[in-house]
Parts: C-alpha cells; structure tokens; sequence
C-alpha cells in the first residue's frame, strides 16, 4: 500500500479550505444527473449529503436499516451543538474553537481538518435556523447558548435535552423534501453487506432488504459511508441496540484503512448498570455538569454506610463530601472534559468510595442542591423577595431546574424510580462515542478511491478525545459543507463514465460472499444466542480495552477475542430464514464484525505505548494519575490495513500528524 | 431501591408476514427484575425461546431511551401500556406485579400494515413528511446570519413543543378512528409558528393533508386519546391551530 496521503491543501490554515474549494473541480448541473451516488446512513452526516447531493441534481440512493431515516442515533444527542458564533461575547473565535478542539482531542487529531470544522460551524446554526430548527432563544427572541466541557465559552446551541433530535428531524426534512422531488430514493429497513470495487474504484454496494430478505445490487460512481460509531462492540453502551459497524467494516475488509480503534469516549455522566438483563446504558446529558457538582463520601465508612443503605446522601454534611472534580481541577471544575472526569470518578470508585449498591459498587453523586439554592435565590431576588425563605428558595431553584433540565430529570426518575430533585443522581461512566474510525484524507475519501466516509464513521476531527456538543458539528459539517464539495470534485472526472453495471464479476463475487455468511449462520447447528456472545465480547472490552488499559491485560483480550470467535462461529444459534424479517440474523452478522473489530482494537491499544485522551495506558501516567504523552514516539494517526481473521497481523500505516499551527503541550486543566 | 423479580404471563400476537393470519400466543415467564424496561423482559423472553431452538418474536426498537419513536407495543389495552408521558423504551417492569398477564398488541391501523409479529409498517408517516413537512431551503449556509430573525421566545418553545413528536404512531394506534390528526398537526405547527415557515405555510398544509388522507388514516372527531397516550405530551392545540391554517389555505387557494 502506498504512502498515506492526507492531501492536506497548502497555504496559511485560515485559507486552506477556501483554497481549496477555489481549486476544485466542479460537475456542470446538466451532467449531475447522469451521475448515482449512494449513501449509506442518514444520521446528521449521511441525512445531511443526501439532501445537499439530491438538491444540486445527482441521483442519490440513500440507505438506513431503521424503518425511517428520522430514527438514526443522531436522533438521541441530548446536550447541544458547538459553533464560534461568539454571540455571548466571551471571547469565542473560529481559531478558538480550532484550539480547544485540538487540546481536547489531546493533539491527535488533524489540523486543517480540526480548522475547517471550526470555520463552516457558524454555517450549520445559520442553515438550521433557515430548516426551522427550534433552537432555545432568549426573551429578546436571540439563540441562546450554554456551556459544555473543556471549554470556557459559552458556544453551545441546544434545543432542550433534544438537540440532536431536533437537528436530525432538520436533516430529515431537508432529506424527505428531496425524496418527495424524487431526486433521492430512499431503502429504509435495508442493510448494506458489502462494498463492491471495480478496478480499484468503490463502484457500489450489496445490501438486503430486512423485510423480504432479498439481496440486492446497487451501483454508483461514489459511496458514501455514514453509519456511525461502534460503540456497541461494549454490548453496554449509550448506543441504539441497532448501531454497529458493519457499513465501516466491510469498507474497511475491501481495503480502507481503520485509523486509531482503540480511541473510545467514556461518557461520565450515565446511569449505572442495574443487572445482568440490562440491554443498553442511558447517558444523563454533560450539560447537567453546568449545574451539577460531582462528589463521593471523604471517608470510605460513608460510602459503605450509603451502599448498605443506612446513611442517605442528603445527610452529609459540605465537609464530609469530596468533589473530586473541583478539588483536583479547580480552573475547570465540574467542567472539564470527559475522558478527564471519566477518569476521576474511576479512581474515586476503584479507591473505595463509590456509592452504588450493586456489585460493581461504581458510582458518584451528581448533585444539583448548590445550584437549586443558587438559582432559587435569584429568582426570589428577581421577584423583589429580598429576604426569601428557604422552602421560597428550593421552590424556585426546583422550578429553574425543571425549566433547563426537566426531560433528563423524569428521565432519571423512571429508569432509577429515584426523584432527582431531592436526592443526588448516582451516575457512571460509559461507553458513548467512537473517535476511531475508516481514515480518511482531508477530502473525507478513505484509501479506497470513490469511497467517503463521514461523522462518527470517519476518524478526522477529534483526536484521542471528542469535546461535548462536537458530534453533532462534525456530522453536519461532513454533511451539508464538506462532502458536497469534495464528491463533487470526484465526480468531475465520472462524467464520461456511464451508468455502471451490476451484471459484473465483482457484484456477482460479492454478492456470493454475502449469500455465503447468511447460509453459515441459518445453517449453523449452534446452541447460543447472538446475545450470549456479545455480551461476552462485552466483557472482554469493557475490562480490558475500557477505562483502564495495560499490556497484560491487552495481550489477554486479544487472546480471548480469538477464542470467542471461534467458539461464536461454531457455537451460534440463529433461528428464522433468509427471506424474512429475521432481527436474530441480522444481529448475527453485525456481532461477527464487532468481534473482528474488538480484537484490532486490543491491538491498536497496545501497540499505543503511551496514554492520550480517553485512551489510558496503566503503565503511563504521572504521580496524580494523570495522562503521559509520548510525542516523540505516537504522534501519529495509527491506520490499520485488514487481516484476514486475526487483527494481530493487521499491518499498520502512519499518518504523522504535523503540528504547524499550535503549539503542542500537556494538556492542563488545573 | 430494591429489586425484585416477579413471575410473569405474556400473550403476544404473532404474525408470520403481512399476508398471514395472527393468533395470540402465550408464554409465561420468570424471574423478570422489576428493574429491568419493558423491552430487556421481552429481550430475556427471546433470549428463552431461543434457547428452546424457538423463532423469537420480532418487535421495533432502537435507542431504547425514549426519544427514536421506533419502538410501539399495545400493552393491555394501550399505547405504549399503562404508564403516562413514557415509550414503551422507558416503560420498567416495576409498573408490573408478580403474577401479571400482560396482553401486547402491534399498533393496529390500516395506515400502519403488520411486517411481522408485533413489528407495522409507518412508512406512511414519511410519505406525508415528503409531501410538505419541510422548509424549501437548499443547503448553502450562505442564508442569513442565525439571529437575523429574532423570534418570540414563547413561538420558539411552542415550535419547540409540537417539534419534540418522535414519530411513533401511538396517536393513530391510540384513536378510535386511526386518525393521524396529532402528528400532522404537530409538524404543521412547527413551522406556522416560526418566520421561516410562514413563507410556504399554505402549499405545506394543503399537500400534507392531502398526502394523510391519501395514506387511509381515519378522521378527528375530538376524543383526545391521542394528547393522553402521546409519549412527549404533543397538544391538541397542534391540531387546531392545523384546522385553522387549512381552513386559511383553503379558503385562499379558492
């Protein structure tokens, strides 16, 4: 395989992507609709090309298993959208923006592509604004903005707790104007299977309609892969039950790259798990740490005292309470972002001091009593009651909180059956957000040629950690401001090329790999669920490639990854056939390439000598615990080329990451 | 707070496809955390009889935290069963006493075709989406300025409100005449609401309600099931103000 070119346009960074949007090639609108592009996903990014390449006139195909493009998991980002707008005039900038990005991302992520998310993000509020976006506003009829992690601007657009919803269902629109105009034809309930390649080039896709089974061919000049992230290779995560990475996979067994797998957000702010039975983890959005002050008992006899439930939480007194978070990072606070307060609340619940009463005993207080006081008191004030009593305070703190906050509390209120308002939530960290993904160059067009892969598929924007309220920025980015560009740029030289077959060898050979699989799952004569493995995979993952990672551990996983597949494949159980609605053996196939992925990600974690962001190597950190950088040695984007079966023989490709614009250091959120 | 684990009867409809006759078939089942949600019981169900080598029972789910709008289930009688302002998702077995038959239904409509077992088919609801249920605005992020407009805090939390619909379809299941009144509603009053959607407000309503009429949905004869089973508690304002906006449309397009 060549060198890897991440085609990084020259010039000073402030001016590369209008450079290059300057120099790029452009389809004349009468050629566009000689041309089919296919994408798959229709989250924020794929929702968002589809409807941005279906309005400038090329035939879209757009593909979700769900059984409406309004359901991706975009759909569930709670907390907000970041953009450099600086309406709160707090200093913010698109340079600003760039920085606590690449800082965030504990420098391992792009630069000119870090900048240019910064640059179109002012774009993205504009454009759901002219969709109809209900952002929140202020009395004055403006947007208004709050606070999230690793920041200390007020940048973040929000909607309630419903951001992502209220962006995906702009997207949607966007998207379902352009089926109804019949310039995107929409497959929901289908599932892409594999990536056909016709001389080197991504010239289609073979996918199964879920609900007959039918396997079908698609073809078209470029493919693009929005599927999302692989969260669920955890088995318990923030993720929809659907989510998976099946799309990336196949991409990535065609021959693109898979850059940095082991880079894995772990959300500190979920409910923690309740049993064995438990299907998915529910994420309390960060935006609550703008209120919420986090904390465990100062002595480890409360903690256990609260597990044995004969102490309440409430009971304790300022000076009995440890908040972790602002003792250890006073700039930053409650506010410092994930991988950090992940971490804290890890070592809190390792030491002893965690508070939930199950077998885990992980868990911390998040509490909202300080603010409830704070805020209720100024609404006293406000109301000209300078002399409020305290049942007057709580009353108007309650009322405040309910107005920012009051979905996530009864949400919290019926998973626990606990009333938020008067007692501390208990949460935990999860798994909620992958960083890794297909590498991709600065056009978002992976090592296969034709082939685009955006948002949390792709690998490009948020290094070892992602910023809250950016997830949603980077999929519409792809979406709307950078995809339509750089497809288009492809595309010019497909003009010529014609309506591509599917009556080929390589739609016939994999369509055959794809018949294949189904025939060995329904053929399988196994006794276990698809469940029983992934669970275990699970396991596997979140003990050995979570929170905390070490060599003994990693060479473990990767041991035991190569043994669960074997056992997966000769073991599984999958009822139903092929030309009917059959979720089992949907799962099935989604689990296997879960399993092939897991096993790379022990692999890239290993091989990962140092700790950077959400990935924590036990042997680096410093006498506070504290993450150690090795930038002499891993500054680098580490791409994986696909073995056949066995990651350990994965070879690995090095995209240096040059820092020419900011100035590399440890990051600091004292 | 404690858990406990209740033993439990289900009586599940299941179908093999669109074409197939369904029958309501029992199970029972046990040890079911009360913590555990209404879809992690019907996960262990599953989980049972593929154990017993047996075709588990298909049923639509995804984020399983209340706000996808994929999954459904009549639950004794109701939409997404007997707790208020809840999806099925965020639906806990608590709500359950040890001993419990529990009947679960797909929605049932004639707008919403069975798939399979308790999965139906809402394509419907896109359909009507593509007919008008936007704003004609190409993406160029070259519009105007985010805060050009400023808009009324009360009509951005009211757009707000009727935007928050997850698409579930409980309303139809919910109405005694399979009206998709609420939904329609909603959508409408997102955008009648707000300065960019007045623009085109008159072809949108028009179109939309013309596409649910189309789709076989049944009419609003204001019962208000819908406004009580609605899991994000979408008003039956949405459905005046509708009225209100086609009778305008209407009486202009004449």
């Amino acid at each position: 395989m060549s060198k890897l070119d991440s085609k990084i346009p020259e010039g000073p960074l402030a001016d590369k992507w209008t450079n290059h949007k300057n120099n790029m090639k452009l389809v004349a609108p009468n050629n566009r609709s000689k041309i089919d592009v296919i994408v798959v996903g229709t989250g924020l990014a794929g929702g968002a090309a589809a409807a941005s390449l279906g309005e400038m006139g090329y035939n879209v195909k757009a593909f979700c298993f769900q059984d409406s493009p309004r359901r991706a998991h975009s759909i569930a980002a709670q907390g907000g959208i970041n953009a450099a707008k600086n309406y709160q005039n707090d200093g913010d900038s698109t340079y600003r923006l760039f920085y606590d990005t690449i800082k965030g991302g504990d420098y391992r992520s792009r630069e000119a592509n870090v900048y240019r998310l910064a640059e179109v993000s002012v774009n993205i509020i504009d454009q759901c604004v002219a969709q109809g976006v209900p952002f929140a506003r202020e009395y004055g009829g403006l947007l208004d903005n709050r606070s999230f992690g690793g920041t200390q601007v007020q940048r973040t657009f929000y909607a309630a707790g419903q951001t992502g919803q209220q962006l995906l269902l702009g997207a949607y629109s966007a998207l379902s104007r352009q089926i109804g105009l019949g310039r995107v034809k929409m497959y929901h309930r289908h599932e892409m299977l594999d990536l056909v390649v016709v001389d080197g080039k991504a010239r289609g896709i073979i996918a199964r309609n879920l609900i007959t089974g039918a396997i079908e061919r698609h073809s078209a000049h470029a493919v693009i892969i929005a599927s999302g992230g692989y969260g669920n290779v955890y088995f318990l995560s923030t993720n929809a039950m659907g989510s998976n990475v099946s799309a990336a996979w196949k991409v990535h067994k065609r021959g693109a790259l898979f850059a940095n797998p082991s880079f894995v957000q772990i959300h500190p702010t979920c409910i923690p798990v309740h049993g064995t039975n438990q299907s998915k983890l529910t994420l309390m959005s960060e935006s609550l740490r703008n209120s919420g002050r986090i904390w465990v008992p100062k002595k480890k006899e409360d903690a256990k005292a609260i597990r044995e439930g004969k102490l309440k939480p409430t009971e304790l007194s300022e000076d009995e309470r440890d908040y972790f978070l602002e003792r250890r990072y006073p700039a930053f606070g409650n506010l410092v972002p994930r991988d950090v307060a992940s971490r804290a609340a890890k070592e809190r619940c390792d030491g002893g001091y965690g508070i939930e009463a199950n077998d885990t005993q992980e868990g911390v207080y998040l509490d909202f009593e300080t603010e409830i006081r704070t805020k209720g008191r100024q609404a006293a004030f406000a109301q000209g009651d300078h002399n409020p009593s305290e049942s007057k305070i709580k009353e108007l703190g309650k009322k405040w909180i309910e107005e920012k906050y009051g979905n996530l509390f009864k949400m919290y209120e019926k998973i626990t059956d606990e009333n938020p308002y008067e007692t501390p939530m208990k949460i935990y960290p999860a798994v909620h957000y992958t960083m890794g993904g297909v590498w991709v160059d600065y056009n978002l067009q992976s090592t296969i040629e034709g082939c685009f892969v955006a948002g949390e598929a792709n690998f490009s924007d948020h290094g070892a950690n992602r910023l809250g309220a950016s997830a949603l920025m980077q999929g519409l980015a792809d979406g709307y401001f950078v995809l339509p560009y750089t497809v288009s740029d492809y595309l010019a030289n497909e003009i010529r090329t014609g309506k591509i077959s599917t009556e080929s060898p390589e739609f016939d050979e994999a369509e055959n790999r794809v018949k294949e699989t189904i025939d060995r799952f329904l053929n399988n004569k196994g006794k276990k669920s698809v469940d029983y493995f992934h669970k275990r995979l699970g396991l596997i993952m979140w003990n050995k490639v979570g929170m905390g990672r070490s060599k003994a551990g990693l060479n473990d996983a990767i041991k035991e990854i190569g043994v669960l597949r074997e056992e997966f494949y000769k073991d599984v159980f999958v009822p139903g056939d092929a030309h009917e609605l059959n979720p089992e053996l949907d799962k099935a196939m989604r689990v296997a390439d879960l399993i092939e992925l897991g096993q790379l990600m022990a692999v890239d974690a290993l091989n990962r000598n140092e700790s950077c962001g959400g990935h924590f190597r036990e042997e680096y950190q410093d006498s506070e615990g504290e993450t150690l950088r090795d930038d002499k040695n891993y500054k680098y984007a580490a791409a994986w080329a696909y073995a056949e079966g066995d990651a350990t023989k994965a070879k690995l490709h090095k995209e240096e990451l040059d820092y020419e614009f900011i100035k590399i250091a440890a990051r600091n959120y004292k | 707070m404690a858990t406990t684990f209740i033993n439990i009867t289900l009586k599940i409809w299941r179908q093999k496809n669109v074409n197939a006759k369904g029958s309501m078939e029992s199970y029972t089942l046990d040890n079911v955390s009360t913590d555990s949600s209404f879809l992690e019981m019907l996960d262990q169900l599953n989980e049972q009889l593929i154990n017993q080598q047996k075709e588990p029972v298909a049923f639509d789910h995804d984020c399983r935290e209340g706000i996808c709008g994929m999954c459904s289930l009549y639950i004794n009688g109701r939409a997404h069963g007997p707790d208020t302002g809840t999806t099925t998702c965020q639906l806990h077995m608590r709500k359950f006493n040890d001993g419990d038959t529990i009947y679960i239904e797909p929605w049932r409509s004639r707008a919403f075709p069975i798939v399979k077992d308790l999965v139906v088919d809402r394509s419907a609801f896109d359909r009507i989406q593509q007919a008008g249920g936007f704003i004609s605005v190409n993406t160029s992020g070259r519009t105007m300025d985010a805060n050009a407009i400023p808009i009324p805090k009360s009509d951005a939390d009211k757009a707000f409100e009727a935007a928050a619909c997850i698409g579930c379809g409980a309303c139809v299941a919910s109405c005694k005449n399979g009206s998709a009144m609420l939904f329609v509603g909603a959508k409408v009053s997102q955008y009648a609401l707000l300065p960019q959607g007045k623009v085109e407000a008159k072809e949108r309503v028009i179109n939309m309600v013309r596409q649910m009429d189309q789709e076989g949905f049944g009419n609003c004869t204001n019962t208000g099931a819908c406004e009580v089973e609605c899991p994000k508690g979408i008003s039956l304002e949405n459905i005046a103000r509708m009225n209100r906006e086609y009778l305008c449309a209407a009486a202009k397009a004449d």
